[in-house]
């Protein structure tokens, strides 16, 4: 299925992706590309196949581990926050949200 | 010394021939003749890379040293290294610096490796030519208009030009193997959950795996042996017995029944990929082993199925890059939404904004089961045809790409024309296998051809071992490019 100028701008709305006019033409052609490769798939019959959402479970019947909820490193807040854009009084720095 | 493999290296360094400062000085001046032309390495530190080598020396002279201490690695930008950049080939991480080491780095500076630089990559390990990186594209050494494959391919090309003696990448469809191949050097993923993904940026975490490229398979049994192994902070990363990746290294071939997928030797693969890998084969029968004709009926699905799995797992992982706990951030926005939305129209590049977009949308309301359930789905009758051939054949064996190394820009305007290069690739990450790259000739333009071997979960050390006799009788993976004569 091909895609329209209105639902490219709805996608990029939910991934957070501003895409210029400009660039519209351009994305649309590319995703609808993919979409024609992706589309092979959808006439297969998997009636009656589980989905396999990871490889372990091939030797991992028990699934993922998961470790006991401990406290295993102390809080680093000042090395965390070094690399980030804005901080002040170790807090992350945003946009006013509410009024 | 810089055709040397880490056997040879190790041997060198253990009778005092050579030290790890002069190694790595080597390396390095190795690395400002050709890098300016390969753009293999985005960062380079000099008096880091020296000071891990006096390190290494002096471990070595209280008597401490291991099979790669002393020895100069280098590690694609997508694992996390302190005090040093990791960009992840991305305008989004350009001036980032991780406040840990990934897993493998610690592994590889407790084996007391040096750490020789950080390579580039397609951005966020999405492509297969290395051209989408914001440092921009990787030149192949074995000629500079052409791609050295990705997306690991600025570890590819480091090898490859013997910058460095060996290189770690990741794959997650093919990201070792591919660039492996079209450089004419060996690369292997590894069975998922062998090499910890901790520190290592997260692309499609059900795909995802770490893994060496190097000149032979021996090296990269010695490269495994540092990288592999349990790690607590990747709640996928698999509690196994330590094991010795070199110990079948002189496996017998006589009575190895080897898979030849129809498949994977039919239409739309280059004439000359196809004499070397079936010149190949001849060889393994010629010492004792079975050619068994085996099928694996939805190789074909798989290019479709990677890419509406990859791209969602990648939308949901690179949600992170936000601008506001790391990385880049827009300067001027009016509000939040606004701030995250032209944070990562800047901070991504083309192909990563589509693959976020394709994720976006096969995950999105109502088309969620018809495509990345359905994906999954078929994910399933993948695996199963592996496991169906493994009960016929020990390892399955074909080309690595259809094709060999391509020019700079030919599949760039044509994602569905990049993405069909991958057939081979995708299949074994999809199942979770481990499979490997070795150079098995060349085409007629010269240019290197990727043998691949797949095999059965765990079966790495076998695998290598099958590599490991090939190369003892041939000599393709030791052929140094001609552009990057020593």
């Amino acid at each position: 299925m091909s895609l329209s100028h209105d639902q490219i701008r709805r996608i990029a709305r939910l991934a957070r992706i501003a895409i210029r006019p400009e660039e519209s033409e351009a994305a649309l052609e590319r995703l609808n590309r993919v979409l024609g490769l992706i589309d092979e798939m959808r006439a297969v019959d998997t009636s009656g196949i589980e989905p396999m959402a990871h490889p372990l479970e091939a030797h991992l019947p028990g699934g993922q581990r998961l470790r006991p909820d401990q406290v295993v490193e102390p809080g680093q807040p000042q090395i965390y926050q070094s690399v980030a854009p804005a901080v002040e009084d170790g807090l992350y720095l945003v946009p006013k949200v509410v009024e | 010394m810089l055709n040397a493999t880490l056997s040879e290296l190790s041997a060198a360094l253990a009778a005092r021939k050579l030290s790890s400062v002069e190694l790595t000085q080597l390396c390095l001046e190795r690395i400002a003749q050709l890098n300016g032309e390969l753009n293999a390495f985005i960062t380079v530190d000099a008096a880091r890379s020296l000071s891990d080598a006096r390190r290494a020396d002096a471990r070595r002279a209280k008597g401490e040293a291991g099979p790669l201490t002393g020895i100069p690695i280098a590690h694609k930008d997508i694992f996390c290294t302190r005090d040093l950049l990791t960009t992840c080939g991305s305008r989004m991480l350009a001036n980032f610096v991780s406040p840990y080491d990934a897993h493998v780095i610690e592994q590889f500076d407790r084996a007391g490796a040096v750490l020789l630089g950080k390579c580039n990559m397609d951005e966020f390990a999405m492509g297969s030519s290395s051209e989408t990186s914001h440092f921009g594209p990787v030149r192949n050494p074995w000629g500079r208009r052409l791609v050295p494959g990705g997306s690991s391919g600025g570890a590819a090309a480091a090898v490859a030009a013997r910058m460095a003696p060996a290189a770690t990448g990741t794959d997650t469809g093919g990201s070792i193997r591919q660039p492996a191949a079209l450089s004419g050097i060996c690369g292997l993923k590894p069975t998922y959950g062998v090499v910890s993904r901790y520190g290592m940026v997260a692309f499609a975490s059900s795909l995802d795996q770490g893994g060496p490229l190097a000149k032979s398979a021996a090296d990269l049994a010695a490269m495994m042996n540092v990288m592999a192994g349990f790690d607590a902070r990747d709640s996928t990363s698999l509690e196994r017995p330590k094991e010795d990746y070199g110990r079948s290294l002189n496996r017998d071939l006589r009575g190895l029944r080897i898979g030849l997928p129809r498949e994977y030797f039919g239409d739309g693969i280059d004439p000359g990929v196809r004499n070397a890998v079936e010149e190949a084969t001849r060889w393994f029968e010629s010492q004792g082993a079975r050619g068994v004709q085996i099928e694996l009926p939805h190789t074909k699905l798989a290019v479709p199925v990677y890419y509406v799995i990859a791209p969602a797992e990648a939308s949901s992982n690179l949600s992170r890059f936000d601008g506001v706990r790391y990385g880049h951030r827009a300067k001027e926005y009016s509000d939040l939404t606004d701030m995250y939305c032209r944070t990562r129209a800047e901070g991504f590049g083309a192909e990563v904004k589509l693959r976020i977009l394709v994720g976006t949308y096969v995950l999105s309301h109502g088309y969620y089961d018809a495509y990345y359930l359905q994906a999954q789905k078929i994910r399933r009758l993948i695996a199963r045809d592996f496991a169906a051939a493994f009960e016929r054949c020990d390892v399955i064996m074909g080309p690595t790409s259809p094709g060999t190394a391509f020019e700079l820009g030919a599949k760039s305007d044509d994602p569905v024309q990049m993405y069909l290069g991958d057939i081979f690739t995708v299949p074994a990450p999809l199942a979770g296998l481990p499979a490997l790259s070795v150079p098995c000739g060349f085409d007629g333009k010269g240019l290197p051809v990727g043998l691949q071997l797949m095999g059965s979960y765990f079966s790495e050390a076998a695998l290598l071992g099958i590599a490991h006799r090939y190369q003892q009788a041939t000599d393709w993976h030791l052929r140094v490019p001609n552009d990057t004569p020593l």
